[in-house]
């Protein structure tokens, strides 16, 4: 059974959405001319094995690519496999790899059960805006881009499917990081950080990280307020034209009826605020929260890396150790063996190093071409959701000031 | 903290109505103290009539003194003709008092701007509270003043003049407890006004009206005060309340720092948080505060009709009366006095009861266009302000 969803959009928010997607055109978009939407969703199949298929559309003129337009299919766990393979491919070594949109099992749920309601198909729409901005991020790494998985996750017809999503869900992936965190807090050699460069980067990214997270929770709550104003306006607006109804004076009778009209005209300003709230605002925010995580997943990395570093450098202390204990004892063969060792934990020793100073590059990197990018694309956002909050004042002049002449008519 | 236990005085301007223009009384609450539970308004009185012993005068107040020159209007017969204003509300500090409550346990564990900023707020509600309060106490004794009757009462100029405290006056058990046996009786008999035939077109009129409007003016009130209150809620949701960063950092992060933290943005946040705020009072005042104002006023117009028709089934009564008196060939002409004295009481309810109609519609009609008028200028005033603010902004992020 195939239900096609596409038509409920609500077309007043696709334009918010089709706003983020604009930003991040105008600001990567010289050297990477690619343009990346997510569309139609679909659902495929009954039940609870049910799932959304998604449309995923490529157009571009980067010369890796064998077309210049071209769409596939794609579900949720598809996109979550590419990131873990990206993951698993690059955040060891110090890029910072875009997360993946939230798994969701209450949201999904529904949608299997075939439940056609506003909040199931509002999941699936901020869903889908969420694979949007998720694929856009990551096409617009210059290194990512260039990966075969993500060449054949955006091209190929047929993916094979990603097993074991539990884990490889950003959550997931958050949490392996976090665990990671954690060791390296319990270290017990404190690692001598000879760059203060990171030491500051690092504060700087947990008083990020705190901020928004708080920003964030507040604005969802704002959201949730403002719809509610929006459903309290409503129904004052059907009261006060039931008064007006009732009104025997004629003139305020009519001026009542057109407040009414002003108060249902203003209540869905409110659920378009309430709209740009959310796909402005609040989401950027979200997105923004699971990308420092990310940045801060990437020092954690690195933290690693120079623990592997220490940890070989100490296994060949004791190793020399040992050896210098086996010359005075008689044991050629082991002492041979204790040799071949310590040579190979040398190279181990030296690769540890040479790791460590390529992420520490890689990461500096990465964070500058990250500030660049992300401080523009926020500021754009923001931009974008303030001139939304203009436009909603700009309606409620001209809602009140064509009522002042009704009410005025009153006599 | 405590400045708000202890005697919090605010000098409030009064809204200004319509009712106070007669020169030969006027009457305004310049000032009211907030007392722990107790509310003293100050009653101002500047007056040229000579019966009262001074032309300029006042008196402190307290919201049972209203109540109880309210009730002895009620219950005065020579009244019963006449829309007696509502009584006034209790006020309501219930609300903030629990935030003083709340903000008092959480002292301790907030950080230093967080509490000025709740107590900011705190005062703010309070502010608002009072205004209501204020104005509609103010509109009671201006209603009576302009009123050609109601007016000239001798109870209501003891209520202006007497300097003493009227709390000894008040304390009249048996008049209270009278009333309120009045009160249960009156509300038992409403049946009475639907039931009685009615024989003039313009009571007919009116009650159907009156019925009517009363009905959707409750409702149309009780949407709009949920309407304000949802429109508070948004105000006190505080998102960009956040802490300024105050690490040092090198100049090159000094950009992204403050956009990311916010700077700008959180100030702006806090004005529009300003500007929503004063949308939400001038709403309530404006709107909610009118339609419940005149639900109260529509119920002491009915409160009148239904006098008219105990009056008139009296009278019906009467007249039953006498013809079985002129059967029975007894007691016929103190029958007929009654039933002349019903009579009378009738037409003088009937004749009064049409001219304060009438004017009650005109009333009625003045007060909604002026409030309306009102609510909408503020509304674009506001909005005018906001977009202001946020071009600022938005001016500020895309220059940098």
């Amino acid at each position: 059974m195939f239900v096609h969803l596409s038509a409920f959009y609500s077309y007043r928010s696709l334009p918010f959405c089709r706003f983020f997607l604009q930003i991040e055109e105008e600001e990567g978009g010289d050297s990477f001319d690619i343009h990346i939407s997510v569309s139609d969703p679909e659902k495929v199949g009954d039940g609870m094995n049910a799932y959304m298929a998604y449309k995923v559309t490529t157009k571009t003129s980067v010369a890796l690519f064998r077309q210049r337009d071209f769409s596939v299919k794609r579900r949720f766990s598809d996109f979550l496999g590419l990131h873990s393979k990206l993951a698993s491919k690059y955040l060891h070594i110090g890029y910072i790899v875009p997360p993946a949109p939230e798994k969701s099992i209450v949201g999904m749920t529904k949608v299997k059960v075939g439940k056609e309601d506003q909040s199931s198909n509002e999941f699936v729409e901020r869903r889908r805006s969420a694979l949007e901005r998720y694929l856009m991020r990551t096409v617009k790494h210059p290194i990512l881009l260039k990966d075969p998985d993500v060449l054949q996750f955006l091209e190929s017809s047929e993916l094979p499917r990603a097993v074991n999503t539990q884990a490889l869900s950003s959550a997931g992936i958050l949490r392996m990081v976090n665990k990671a965190a954690e060791a390296v807090n319990k270290m017990t050699i404190k690692m001598n950080e000879s760059d203060a460069w990171f030491e500051e980067k690092q504060q700087h990214f947990e008083n990020l990280d705190a901020q928004l997270r708080k920003l964030h929770a507040s604005v969802e709550c704002l959201v949730c307020h403002r719809k509610e104003l929006s459903v309290n306006t409503a129904q004052f607006a059907k009261s006060a034209a039931m008064l007006g109804n009732s009104e025997d004076h004629t003139a305020l009778s009519r001026a009542l009826s057109q407040l009414a009209e002003v108060e249902e005209k203003i209540d869905q300003l409110h659920q378009d605020q309430a709209n740009a709230d959310f796909y402005l605002f609040s989401e950027l925010l979200g997105d923004y929260v699971r990308l420092i995580s990310a940045v801060k997943g990437v020092f954690d990395q690195r933290m690693k890396t120079w623990q592997k570093w220490q940890d070989s450098q100490m296994l060949l202390q004791k190793k020399r150790e040992a050896e210098a204990k086996l010359q005075f004892t008689n044991k050629p063969d082991k002492l041979q063996q204790t040799k071949d060792e310590i040579k190979e934990l040398e190279g181990r020793v030296q690769q540890g190093e040479r790791d460590f100073e390529q992420i520490s590059k890689t990461i500096r990197k990465e964070v500058s071409r990250f500030e660049k990018d992300r401080v523009k694309d926020f500021k754009m956002s923001i931009v974008k959701y303030l001139e939304s909050l203009v436009q909603t004042q700009q309606q409620l002049i001209k809602y009140w000031e064509a009522f002042l002449p009704e009410a005025k008519a009153i006599s | 903290m405590s400045s708000f236990d202890e005697n919090n005085k605010e000098r409030l301007r009064s809204v200004s109505v319509d009712l106070n223009n007669d020169a030969s009384l006027l009457i305004d609450i310049p000032d009211a103290l907030c007392e722990r539970d107790k509310v003293k308004f100050t009653v101002h009185t500047k007056t040229t009539l000579s019966s009262f012993q001074k032309p300029e005068f006042s008196v402190p107040r307290q919201h049972e003194d209203f109540i109880w020159l309210h009730d002895t209007l009620v219950e005065t017969e020579d009244y019963a003709g006449l829309i007696i204003p509502p009584a006034p509300p209790k006020p309501d500090f219930e609300s903030p008092r629990e935030k003083m409550h709340k903000l008092g346990e959480g002292e301790a564990t907030m950080t230093k701007e967080e509490y000025t900023k709740m107590k900011q707020e705190l005062e703010a509600e309070y502010l608002a509270v009072f205004k209501k309060t204020v104005q509609v106490h103010e509109v009671f004794l201006q209603r009576l003043s302009s009123h050609p009757v109601l007016s000239k009462d001798r109870n209501f100029q003891i209520f202006l003049e007497y300097d003493q405290d009227l709390s000894v006056r008040r304390k009249n058990a048996k008049e209270m407890f009278g009333g309120f046996f009045k009160n249960m009786v009156k509300s038992a008999d409403e049946v009475l006004i639907a039931g009685v035939k009615e024989v003039d077109d313009f009571f007919e009129q009116e009650k159907t009206f009156l019925l009517d409007y009363f009905s959707k003016i409750k409702e149309a009130t009780a949407k709009a005060e949920k309407m304000t209150r949802s429109h508070k809620s948004i105000v006190k949701v505080s998102p960009y309340n956040l802490n300024k960063n105050t690490h040092s950092v090198n100049t090159n992060d000094v950009v992204f720092l403050q956009i990311l933290t916010l700077d700008h943005i959180s100030d702006l946040f806090e004005k529009l948080r300003k500007v929503e705020g004063r949308v939400a009072s001038d709403e309530e005042l404006k709107l909610t505060e009118l339609l419940r104002y005149y639900m109260r006023d529509i119920q002491a117009a009915k409160d009148l009709l239904y006098r008219r028709a105990r009056a008139l089934a009296d009278y019906e009564n009467s007249n039953k009366a006498l013809d079985k008196a002129r059967l029975k060939g007894k007691d016929v002409s103190q029958a007929e006095e009654h039933q002349k004295r019903c009579l009378q009481k009738f037409d003088t309810l009937s004749e009064s009861g049409k001219k304060e109609l009438t004017n009650f519609k005109a009333r009625r009609v003045v007060a909604f266009r002026k409030n309306l008028v009102e609510m909408a200028e503020l509304e674009v005033k506001h909005a005018k302000n906001n977009m202001t603010l946020l071009q600022g902004c938005i001016e500020l992020l895309s220059g940098n």
